[in-house]
């Protein structure tokens, strides 16, 4: 399982070097530039460590995450970003070659606490994958799922009123609603995409994790999904990984930039496509590299 | 937010109870494992624990003379003298001498019961291999009956069996004990002779040889064919409905009980040809069609993995499409090929349903030698002692399963270390 | 043997002709300039030469050895005198056996009919002038292979498009066999049970409830009152597989979950190749080991309850039949659990399922089809084990639920009927066949329908 263990994380750190071109290098323990922190925090991450095996691919990572905003996380292929994500629900405990270090709380309270149930934390983080990866259900039962094993609803009245909320806030209700009972399989990729956002608000979570969820889906289907983004930040906190600058530009109040694995700059979006402090922020926003 | 609290409430509620029916899960799982490894081991232990015994035989020392007027020959040159001669003779002379005191017919009866029945003709191959001895008197060590043997080993592991023996031979044996005439000796018998309604003389040689014509001529027949087939699948065919039937056949054929194998080979071989029954022949010719499915599958398998850059690259060089296959195909793919083959070869080794229907299971006491004698496979010569009465059949069925068990573990070693010495990753 | 001898010149001649042909076209190159200037490269001229040499002989001596034995037998018997001609079949068989054994010297001459021992001579004479006019046929057509495929040989002749042809043939009637095989069952069996059917009817036989096959034997009785009613068979086979299934199938499938979600790489690496050991062992080795040792167990077991097992009760024979499909199970089960895509793990995991939820509600659920097609296979297996059910369930056919009972199976009976000596038309041999019709039947579709399932699911995660 994964350990919060920091014994050998000196001897860890130094290891791997990023090999990047010499004009970009980042220069050792550089510290992060910009608004890293806020006030009303509802998750906190401090020097945030993940190894795959003996390679590093987070390197001491520290970021606040505020109540009801929308952060994106945004830099070249293979910067960590997903990693980073997906350590923010444990969902990297699957994994069993990777390893996290560092702290990482929400309200307060470190995830990587042994006595925390992941089951419960991940009730309260939901997740939204790249591709849309709706079970091999009907519509209805993939909502339905998470209610069901958390046994939230008690009548087949309560569970039915929540599919319908969710599937309304994941403004899919519309398209659906005569063929509940049909598999989830059928729908197009952006109805699949917004099913699973509805299959993960059925549980009501605090924070919506989503790792690059257009990047399977044309612009049309991107637009909605971006839409509901925008809708479900009333009520949700959400993280997006995402490979478009725009989409970012377009979603998030703020903006982090992730570099071979370090987070090079967080700051509100406006100022970080229009006048980011970072060299590396620039060179990526104006397609120097990519 | 309230509905967001009210949730986690009732997650943390129902928290214990599933993670009480997390951990339940997991030790199903382990629970499935270890019956699985348990039957396993329960199984080696039971076969080994029952065979050991058999790799020992008993043996008594007794004073044989090789009377020429007792056996009734006076030229051992001459087959047909010594096909006559009185050979039993000798060994009952030899127990007469070691308890004087015997009388009586059935007391006598029950004294050469101590030893094999062919003892006698064990002796007729002692004289023969040295004619010298013949006249002259010499201490032995001769082959003991089945009962005594089992009766003997039972004793000396502290739980006498003793159902088959008469008082007086107890004590008989008790008094060879004391004086050191009866002793176990390895168990060459086992594997130098071929079948016999005696246990104590029964050997698995005829088994084996049977078993290894048959294999050579399974493999002979079934690795070509079955490489070739593979081939034009993969290669050649076009994708068809007459390909695809194909295909289901033999995919189907991988599936059916192999005891159709032997009511087909009954039916045409047997019936139809009029191949004779009970000979490797038509063993080997009705495992060949069992184990096609199986190596054409595998082989198809190794075919597959060899990229198809590979074949490009042979095919831009204008290379035509038999030569691409026979020149870089057909070599990249062979170590698959060939664990296919040994897979194969380890199944119809351990075959034997479909041999009962084609005449396998007939009593043979003559070693093959040849493709079309008579023959019985280890398999089916299992099956037959298994069948045996004898209380002393238990220990040679259990010791030839270790020996066939132990070629199959061989067999499959070969294929593990072929595949992981030879398979190339792409 | 004759036969190997003239294969083995057969083939010689082959290497021989492939020899003369490279040579010729090797010479044929030479004063053109070297083997550029030839169609083919060398060797396939001389693979040409040796498929017209080898090829039309082996041809020939294949329908040589089917058909000569029938055709001497049928010269010989027209020849005999009278006295000892054959009435029916079954005496036909008989003399020829007769004949052919006296002619090998098996059995010995002396006090035998003198029309017996002029027809064994007269068989004797009619080998002897097959196997040399056979050899002289033979050889002329290789060589007239040899000369005609060598004559052909010039430096542009298409060689190579021919050979490649020709083995591209040969590679298809490879494939062609699983095809002949499955058609030699299905004739085999149909052919016989048609036969079996005309004294027994298939109504009695498919619906019977009483199974004697013994009686039959006796001339007299003969199709008449030994009765041949199947379904205690089919009820003692399906009461055995069931016992199997319930042992394996639990098993089975849970060691696949654990291997598939649970263990850890080293677990896996060790616990699949143990299992996989159970797959290895013959099926003898099971029989012995159920009837040996599981079955006295269960009944002193039983009786230290009370309860009255069988030493051959179902519940040995299906209980280690059991054991030996685990593993097919769980490999089967294992594929298609890995098949399931890692997203949809990942989805439901992330909705804070417990593994084993994420395992119960969508794992299975998803891989379903591929579980069931592979239980379908397990079934199909068991109800065609042999070895097991002939050394640990038992001979009489009584028709019961009861699991701690004797029972006996199709296979059984098959191996009953065939492993006796009697003649081969009776009908107790021939409902042998017609049990294997059942049997074949029924494997067949439960096959064909479980891999096409199994295919199917595998289409849809690749």
């Amino acid at each position: 399982m994964t350990q919060l263990a920091s014994a050998d994380k000196k001897k860890r750190a130094t290891k791997a070097k990023p090999a990047a071109m010499k004009s970009l290098e980042v220069e050792g323990h550089e510290p992060t530039v910009g608004k890293v922190f806020t006030e009303n925090p509802k998750m906190t991450m401090r020097n945030v460590n993940v190894y795959y095996d003996d390679k590093q691919a987070i390197h001491d990572v520290s970021i606040d995450i505020a109540k009801n905003e929308v952060i994106a996380m945004i830099g070249p292929s293979g910067c960590g970003k997903s990693t980073f994500l997906r350590s923010l629900n444990r969902m990297n405990d699957t994994v069993d070659i990777c390893r996290v270090e560092g702290e990482i709380c929400m309200d307060g309270e470190n995830l990587y606490a042994p006595k925390l149930d992941v089951v419960e934390l991940r009730a309260r983080v939901g997740m939204v994958f790249q591709k849309p990866n709706p079970f091999p259900k009907s519509i209805y039962e993939n909502v339905a799922y998470g209610p069901k094993i958390h046994g939230l609803a008690d009548t087949r009245v309560d569970l039915d009123e929540i599919v319908e909320n969710s599937l309304r806030k994941a403004s899919l209700w519309e398209e659906v609603k005569e063929r509940l009972h049909q598999a989830g399989t059928g729908l197009s990729g952006g109805q699949q995409q917004r099913l699973c956002i509805a299959r993960a608000i059925a549980v009501s979570p605090e924070v919506i994790l989503m790792d690059e969820p257009c990047s399977a889906l044309d612009p049309i289907a991107t637009a909605k999904i971006e839409e509901l983004i925008e809708e479900l930040s009333e009520n949700f906190t959400i993280a997006i990984v995402t490979h478009s600058m725009q989409q970012a530009a377009r979603v998030s109040h703020r903006t982090a930039y992730f570099h071979l694995g370090r987070l090079i700059e967080v700051n509100p979006t406006e100022q970080v496509f229009t006048m980011p402090q970072h060299q590396l922020t620039e060179a990526y926003i104006t397609g120097r590299f990519g | 937010m309230t509905e967001s609290a009210n949730h986690l409430e009732k997650i943390k509620k129902s928290l214990s109870r599933r993670n009480r029916a997390e951990k339940r899960f997991r030790w199903y799982g382990r629970t499935a494992i270890l019956i699985g490894l348990a039957a396993v081991l329960i199984l080696f232990t039971d076969i080994v624990s029952k065979g050991h015994g058999a790799f020992r035989i008993a043996y008594i020392e007794l004073e044989v003379t090789y009377d020429q007027d007792r056996i009734g020959v006076d030229n051992l040159t001459d087959p047909e003298e010594l096909t006559r001669g009185n050979w039993e003779a000798l060994s009952k002379t030899a127990m007469r001498t070691e308890f004087p005191e015997v009388s009586g017919r059935s007391d006598k009866r029950r004294l050469y019961g101590l030893i094999s029945s062919g003892a006698g003709f064990d002796l007729k191959d002692r004289l023969l291999e040295n004619p010298l001895l013949l006249g002259e008197t010499e201490r032995v060590w001769i082959l003991a009956d089945d009962d005594i043997d089992t009766y003997y080993k039972s004793w000396l592991d502290g739980e006498p069996y003793a159902a088959r023996m008469s008082a007086k031979q107890l004590e008989w044996i008790d008094e060879l004990h004391q004086q050191g005439k009866i002793r176990l000796q390895f168990n060459s018998n086992l594997f130098t002779r071929g079948d016999s309604r005696e246990p104590e003389q029964a050997g698995i040689r005829g088994a084996v040889m049977g078993s290894l014509f048959t294999l050579i001529l399974t493999l002979v027949l079934s690795f070509p064919i079955g490489v070739s087939a593979a081939i034009y699948l993969e290669e050649f065919a076009p994708r068809n409905r007459w390909t695809d039937f194909i295909e289901v056949n033999i995919n189907n054929l991988a599936a059916v009980p192999s005891i159709i194998f032997g009511l087909l080979g009954l039916a045409i071989f047997i019936n139809f040809f009029h191949v004779p029954r009970s000979v490797p022949i038509v063993g080997g010719l009705v495992l060949t069609l069992m184990t096609l499915p199986t190596i054409i599958i595998t082989s198809r398998a190794a075919i597959k993995s060899v990229p198809p850059s590979i074949r490009e690259a042979a095919l831009g060089m204008g290379a035509s499409k038999y030569q691409t296959v026979l020149h870089h195909v057909l070599p990249l793919s062979l170590p698959g090929m060939l664990t296919g083959a040994i897979i194969g070869m380890a199944q119809a080794l351990g075959e034997s349903a479909p041999l009962l229907m084609i005449g396998m299971v007939a009593f043979i006491v003559d070693i093959p030698g040849g493709f079309s004698d008579p023959a019985t496979v280890l398999p089916v010569q299992i099956f037959l002692w298994a069948d045996s009465p004898e209380r002393a059949f238990i220990e040679k069925t259990s010791a030839a399963i270790m020996i066939l068990l132990s070629f199959l573990i061989v067999m499959n070693t070969v294929a593990v270390w072929l595949r992981k010495r030879l398979e190339r990753r792409w | 043997m004759q036969a190997t001898n003239i294969l083995i010149l057969i083939l010689g001649l082959g290497v021989l002709a492939f020899f003369l042909g490279r040579g010729r076209s090797l010479a044929l190159a030479k004063p053109l300039g070297g083997i550029r200037k030839l169609h083919s490269l060398p060797s396939y001229y001389g693979m040409h030469v040796a498929l017209w040499c080898a090829l039309p002989s082996l041809f020939l001596l294949c329908m040589w050895m089917l058909f000569d034995d029938p055709l001497i037998n049928r010269l010989v018997l027209d020849s005999v005198a009278a006295e000892i001609a054959p009435k029916d079949t079954a005496s036909y068989n008989l003399l020829i056996n007769k004949i052919s054994n006296l002619a090998d010297g098996i059995l010995p001459r002396k006090g035998e009919s003198a029309a017996l021992i002029a027809a064994a001579d007269h068989l004797v004479s009619l080998r002897v002038i097959s196997r040399w006019s056979l050899t002289a046929l033979l050889l002329t057509l290789s060589s007239l292979g040899l000369l005609w495929g060598w004559s052909r040989i010039s430096a542009s002749f298409r060689a190579r498009p021919v050979v490649e042809k020709v083995m591209q043939n040969i590679l298809l009637g490879c494939a062609c066999l699983a095809i002949f095989t499955t058609l030699g069952i299905v004739l085999s069996v149909l052919f016989e049970s048609i036969q079996f059917f005309r004294s027994v009817p298939i109504f009695d036989f498919v619906f019977g409830l009483e199974w004697s096959p013994q009686t039959a034997i006796r001339e007299d009785q003969v199709g008449s009152s030994g009765s041949f009613g199947a379904v205690p068979l089919f009820v003692g086979t399906l009461l055995v597989s069931a016992v199997a299934m319930v042992v394996a199938v639990p098993v089975g499938l849970m060691s696949a979950i654990y291997l598939a979600e649970y263990a850890s790489r080293s677990v896996r690496t060790y616990a699949k190749p143990a299992l996989e050991i159970l797959a290895g062992i013959p099926t003898v080795v099971y029989g012995f080991f159920a009837a040996l040792t599981v079955a006295p167990f269960l009944r002193d077991l039983g009786a230290s309850f009370g309860l009255s097992v069988s030493s051959e009760s179902a519940l040995a024979a299906g209980g280690v039949m059991g054991v030996m499909i685990i593993p097919f199970i769980s490999s089967l089960a294992d594929d298609v659990i890995t098949a399931v895509p890692q997203s949809m793990r990942d989805g439901s995991l992330a909705m804070g399922a417990t593994k084993s939820e994420t395992v119960r509600r969508v794992i299975i659920p998803a891989a379903l089809p591929g579980i069931v097609g592979g239980v379908m296979l397990a079934i199909s297996r068991a109800i065609g084990e042999t070895m097991i059910v002939v050394m640990a369930a038992g001979m009489a056919a009584k028709l019961t639920a009861n699991p701690l009972e004797s029972v006996t199976t199709v296979t059984v009976q098959i191996v009953t009927l065939l492993t006796g000596d009697q003649e081969f038309d009776s009908p107790k041999t021939l409902a042998a066949f017609a049990l294997g019709l059942m049997l074949f039947t029924v494997t067949l579709l439960l096959n064909i329908f479980a891999l096409h399932i199994v295919k199917k699911y595998r289409e849809q995660y690749d």
